[in-house]
Parts: structure tokens; C-alpha cells; sequence
């Protein structure tokens, strides 16, 4: 029994719709617990007031933003190495949740960052990354859109993702050089766990395995999705030669 | 593989403004930052290395769709993947050749362009040779655009979405170069990682972007 | 010169934009020997030689030729507009590491034309340009895929004799066409290797 028999489509397509309701179930009451939690049950910061309590939105997202494009990254060596469709279209299938947490991460930061620096945007590195990583998911998915063969596609998008993961680190660095010490304020990350206190971090963590649990159940309903058109795909076209 | 070169030298001098056409576009830019930002010289000279830095760019962008557009058009690409010589040798001559018509002359043009945005004397050299070291790898991530999306009827606007996050570095560590110079500042950092994205690129992308073409070939 | 060299494929199946179109296809191709491909257009001849010359992967099967023989000419010929006919040879002659063109210009009937640019050709000249390519690549299997289109009787006839002569010489041709070429060569139709659409009763087999 090899973890690649997951790779069969039909294979798939059975395991992922014994677990998808658990796991929508999973990943609501995670949800629903660290959020209440976090949004109704923590005490006010002095310094801060009630707006740090969107990092229980912030900082998931944030954290899938990035986990997104890993998975991706994963998910397109595989198809490049053992040819498994369904980790094509996985890849595929992440990108846009990808990009919705990319986006959700900036718009929080910006709405976070308007009562805590003055600024709804500031030229921060990590602003400025996560920017940065906005643009290739907008890439990456465009480059999907535009081909139409789709194995074709899936190996042009693998080849963007893999040279584009070198750029995106190489980026981080640049980034970091080009504005280190401007922008002191703004490096008050909560990404470090001494930074936070102990009341905080309890509910963060659970919020974080809920963003966690909702990208897996989402690339999941999407694969299948995937998998689904593709196989109307197929069907057409050979509805076309008989 | 020299032949490539020539040939596409040779194409680039018939067509006319193979040379040209970069140069315009990068003397445009210049030419109408002032006329947006006004013509304090104390705000131009402060802005002049990222100004400079991002002309050029635009400038090495608006070609890259032609690195492999014509040749796939016209079947030269097919009958090229099927000669002796390797793909990524074909990507690294086409990428040599767009260099040679865009990034040479925009390097040899910037330190008169400097003069317009009252660039600080000092900063000169350091504009000249940031260019010299970062443009190649400008042309060779574009090329590699390029073989992504060479199949493609409508790719010029992808070509530029897919390219531009992979400019960043270049791009960053070529404008802070130039900036270094002209305060005075140790420029040898970014000038080498400038130096390395070059080398890099020029060594690993033909690999990718030769695949990428094949891929789109088939 | 030439090798003796000898093409076999075996039980090649080839797709086009993933959907297959033939299978099981089975030939072989000696030194001196010319096959035609014949079937209706549509039915896979282009997709067929792409396959052989190396452009895209085959679905299944094998394809046994010794490297670096085979040169490939489809519908475009790979000119340059702004270049002279010489120049757009010696340019291919030099990428396939050879050095005389005076030959395919004689042969094609071209050599009044060596310095005129490849603009001002008409398309059976530009033609005729593309198939004298083939004599400067040096190599021994030509893949030709519609090689007569838009030459006149006369030009038709030029470029039998260069694939008489190629033949002589050790060659080999495969070639898709639907004309006579006016000369003895085995045929091959292609029509009964069409891949049977298969039954898509899962999930699995949505992808080729």
C-alpha cells in the first residue's frame, strides 16, 4: 500500500469524498472556537485596544499565504517527477486560495496597520513580499488560464512555479536589503511567540489549524472540481471523433 | 550557435529599429519624468538611479516578446529544436542577441540620460556598470518569459505579468547600486549580488526556458 | 557519406492536444527507400511526423533511428524575410555544420535568385527555398510533411529529381503527400491506424 495509489484519480475522487465532510466539519468548529474566542473571549491589549485582535485573521492567512505556494511547489514536483495528474491539478486547484489569503493577509495588515502606524500601506519588507507573492500567484493562475493543452499547461506552470519560488525567496532577501531600517515600526511581527502572551497565542494556534484545515478542504473541493471538467473535457472530445 | 547570434544581429539591423526601438522608449521615460515630477534638480537627482533603473527595464520589456514570437511564426523555432544544436544553446543566443539590441545600448545611452536627471557625478561609473552587470540577466529571465509563453496569440500582456515579480531583484539591487554611488556609500553588496543573480540566471534559466519551449512546441 | 542507417517504429501512438489520433502504427524505413504517407487530412499525418522528428512525445510504442539522422520540413520553412535566399541557406547549412549551398541552389533552380531577399520571393520560390534546406542539412532521413504545396509542375518535378537523387545517394524519404511526385515509391496509409476513442467509464481514464 504506497501513498501514490492516492494519485489515481477514481482513487481520489473516493478517499476525498469519504473525508471532505469531516473535514468541513473540522475546520468549522476550529474556526468558530478560535474565533469567538479569540475575537469575544481575550482581553483588551493596553497598548493595542481591540484592533489586535485581527490577528486571528492576519496571521493565519499570512501563514497560508505562504504554505499555499509551498504546497504548490510540492504538488508541481511531483507532477513533473511521477506524472500524476492529480497533483497537477491540485496545484492548480491551490493557487486562487492561495491568492485569496495573499489578499486577505495585505487588506488585513492594512486595516491593522491604519490605527497602529498611521498608514494603510507602508513600503515594509515584509509588506512588500507579501506583494511580491501576489504578483506570481496572479501569474501563475494567468499562465493556467492562457494555455489550452492542458498537460501543456501543467508542466509550463510547474516550470513558472519551481523558477519562481528561487525568485520569490531571492526577492525576500532583496526586499529585506532595500529597506532594512527604514521602517523600524513596522517590524513589530507577531510571527514570534514570545511576542505575544500567553492569553493570545491559545486561540491564534487554534485559528491557525482552522485556516489550516479550511486550505486543505478547499483544494480538495477544488481537485475534484478539476477532475470533474476534466473528465467532461475528455468525454466532449470524444463525443467529437465517434 | 555563433551563426544564431549573427543571424539575428543581422535580422535586427535589416528590420530597423531592432536598436532603436529600446532606446527610444528609455529616452521617452526620462524625457517625461520631469515634466511629471517638475524640474527641481534636487528631486530628480534624488530620484534619478530608480528612474534610470526602471526606464531601462521598461524598456528591455517591450522586446521580450519578440525573442521567439517571429521564429515560431515563421517555423524557424520547429527546424531549430530539431538541429544539432542544443535548445538551451538556441535560448542562450537569442537571449545574447536581445541583449546585444536592447541592454548594450541602454547601458552606453544612460550616462547622457543621467545628465538630464541631474544624477550625481559620482554615481556615473556605478550607473554604467550596474547596467553592464545587471541587464543580462534582464534579457535572459525575459527569454525565459518568453519560452513560456511562445505558443501563445495574445501573450505580450502575460510575457509582462509573468516577468515582472522575477524583475524585482535585479531590479532592487541594480537601483540601490546606483543609489550607494551617488551618496557616496560602499556599493560592493548589491553590486555583487547583482553580479550573482546575472551569473545565475545565465547559467540555470536556458534550462528551464528550453524546456518551456519544447513543452510548447509539442 | 551516407550511413547505412535504417528507421523502425513500432506500435507508435500519438496524440494531438492530448486527444490520441493514431495508434499501432508500424513501418520501416531502409536507406534508398521513399514511403508516402496517404490518408485524408485531418487523420494524424502532421501530428505523425511530428512525433518522428522528435517534436513531441510519443502516447506509446518506440521509434528506432540513429541520432541526428532525420531532417524535418513541415508547412513553414523557417525564412527570414529580410535575408537573401544564400543567406538564409548558408545560415541552416552552418547551423547542421556544413559549409556548401552552391549544390541545393543548383538543384532547386535558385541560383539566379541567391541574392534576392526572401520578401520578394513568391510562395512557390519560398518553397522551393525551404525544401533546398534539406540538401544543406546534410542529413540522411528527410520528414517532409506537405513538401509540394504551392509549387507549379515544373518545381514539382525539380524537387522529384533532388528526392531521386537523395535516394541514390543512400537516403531516405518519408514523406506526406497527396500528389505523385513522378517517381517509384512505397505508399502507406495511415487511415486504419486511427485510435479508436475508448470507453470513459471512470474517472482514471479522462486522463490520456
Amino acid at each position: 500500500m504506497s501513498l501514490w495509489e492516492y494519485a489515481n484519480p477514481t482513487r481520489f475522487m473516493r478517499t476525498s469524498g469519504v473525508l471532505l465532510p469531516w473535514l468541513w466539519g473540522l475546520t468549522g468548529l476550529s474556526l468558530v472556537v478560535g474565533l469567538v474566542w479569540g475575537f469575544f473571549l481575550t482581553p483588551e491589549a493596553e497598548n493595542f485596544g481591540s484592533t489586535v485582535k485581527i490577528i486571528y485573521v492576519h496571521v493565519p492567512s499570512a501563514l497560508m499565504a505562504i504554505n499555499a505556494w509551498l504546497m504548490m511547489l510540492v504538488a508541481s514536483l511531483i507532477w513533473l517527477v511521477r506524472r500524476h495528474h492529480v497533483s497537477a491539478l491540485a496545484a492548480r486547484a491551490a493557487a486562487p486560495i492561495g491568492l485569496t489569503m495573499t489578499l486577505i493577509a495585505l487588506v488585513t495588515g492594512a486595516i491593522w496597520g491604519e490605527p497602529m502606524w498611521g498608514t494603510y500601506w507602508a513600503w515594509d519588507p515584509r509588506l512588500t513580499s507579501f506583494l511580491i507573492l501576489f504578483l506570481f500567484y496572479l501569474g501563475y493562475m494567468a499562465l493556467w488560464e492562457a494555455i489550452e493543452n492542458p498537460d501543456a499547461a501543467a508542466d509550463l506552470t510547474s516550470v513558472l512555479c519551481m523558477v519562481g519560488s528561487v525568485f520569490a525567496l531571492l526577492s525576500r532577501y532583496a526586499v529585506n536589503f532595500w529597506n532594512q531600517g527604514l521602517h523600524q515600526g513596522a517590524t513589530m511581527s507577531l510571527d514570534k511567540e514570545e511576542n505575544i502572551a500567553n492569553v493570545y497565542w491559545l486561540p491564534l494556534v487554534i485559528t491557525m489549524v482552522g485556516f489550516g484545515l479550511l486550505f486543505v478542504t478547499l483544494v480538495l473541493v477544488r481537485t475534484r472540481t478539476e477532475i470533474r471538467a476534466r473528465r467532461i473535457k475528455a468525454l466532449i472530445a470524444r463525443e467529437r471523433m465517434v | 550557435m555563433i551563426a544564431l547570434l549573427l543571424r539575428d544581429l543581422t535580422l535586427a539591423i535589416r528590420a530597423g529599429g531592432g536598436f532603436g526601438l529600446a532606446l527610444t522608449f528609455f529616452l521617452i521615460v526620462v524625457v517625461l519624468v520631469p515634466f511629471g515630477v517638475g524640474p527641481d534638480s534636487t528631486i530628480l537627482s534624488a530620484i534619478a538611479p530608480g528612474i534610470l533603473w526602471v526606464g531601462a527595464l521598461l524598456a528591455c520589456l517591450l522586446s521580450l516578446d519578440r525573442i521567439f514570437a517571429l521564429d515560431h511564426e515563421d517555423g524557424s523555432l520547429d527546424l531549430l529544436a530539431t538541429a544539432p544544436i542544443p535548445l538551451e544553446g538556441v535560448v542562450a543566443m537569442k537571449a545574447a542577441a536581445h541583449w546585444v539590441t536592447t541592454g548594450l545600448p541602454l547601458t552606453l545611452a544612460a550616462p547622457g540620460l543621467g545628465m538630464l536627471l541631474s544624477l550625481e557625478p559620482a554615481a556615473f561609473r556605478w550607473l554604467v556598470l550596474s547596467l553592464a552587470l545587471g541587464t543580462p540577466a534582464l534579457s535572459m529571465i525575459g527569454a525565459f518569459g518568453a519560452a513560456l509563453t511562445v505558443g501563445l496569440k495574445r501573450g505580450g500582456l502575460l510575457l509582462s505579468l509573468l516577468v515582472l515579480p522575477l524583475y524585482v531583484p535585479t531590479l532592487i539591487f541594480g537601483a540601490e547600486t546606483v543609489a550607494r554611488g551617488a551618496d557616496g556609500m560602499a556599493t560592493a553588496t548589491p553590486l555583487m549580488m547583482l553580479a550573482a543573480i546575472t551569473l545565475a540566471a545565465v547559467a540555470l534559466l536556458p534550462f528551464a526556458a528550453a524546456a518551456a519551449i519544447r513543452i510548447n512546441l509539442r | 557519406m551516407r550511413r547505412v542507417m535504417e528507421m523502425v517504429v513500432e506500435n507508435l501512438a500519438c496524440a494531438r492536444g492530448g486527444v490520441p489520433v493514431l495508434e499501432g502504427v508500424s513501418f520501416g524505413l531502409r536507406g534508398g527507400q521513399a514511403l508516402m504517407l496517404r490518408g485524408p487530412n485531418g487523420i494524424g499525418k502532421t501530428t505523425l511526423l511530428r512525433t518522428l522528428a522528435g517534436l513531441q512525445p510519443a502516447l506509446e510504442g518506440r521509434i528506432s533511428v540513429p541520432p541526428e539522422a532525420m531532417a524535418y520540413a513541415a508547412h513553414a520553412d523557417g525564412l527570414k524575410a529580410t535575408l537573401s535566399v544564400a543567406e538564409n541557406l548558408a545560415f541552416w547549412a552552418r547551423i547542421f555544420g556544413q559549409r556548401d549551398v552552391d549544390t541545393a541552389l543548383t538543384d532547386f533552380n535558385l541560383g539566379d535568385l541567391a541574392q534576392r531577399q526572401a520578401q520578394n520571393l513568391s510562395a512557390g520560390q519560398k518553397r522551393r527555398l525551404g525544401l533546398a534546406r534539406l540538401l544543406v542539412t546534410g542529413r540522411p532521413i528527410w520528414v517532409l510533411d506537405e513538401p509540394t504545396v504551392s509549387l507549379d509542375v515544373a518545381s514539382v518535378a525539380l524537387f522529384g529529381q533532388a528526392v531521386q537523387r537523395h535516394l541514390e545517394g543512400g537516403g531516405a524519404a518519408l514523406i506526406a503527400t497527396h500528389i505523385d511526385l513522378g517517381f517509384e515509391a512505397d505508399e502507406l496509409d495511415v487511415t486504419p491506424f486511427r485510435a479508436v476513442p475508448r470507453e470513459i467509464d471512470s474517472f482514471d481514464e479522462a486522463f490520456a
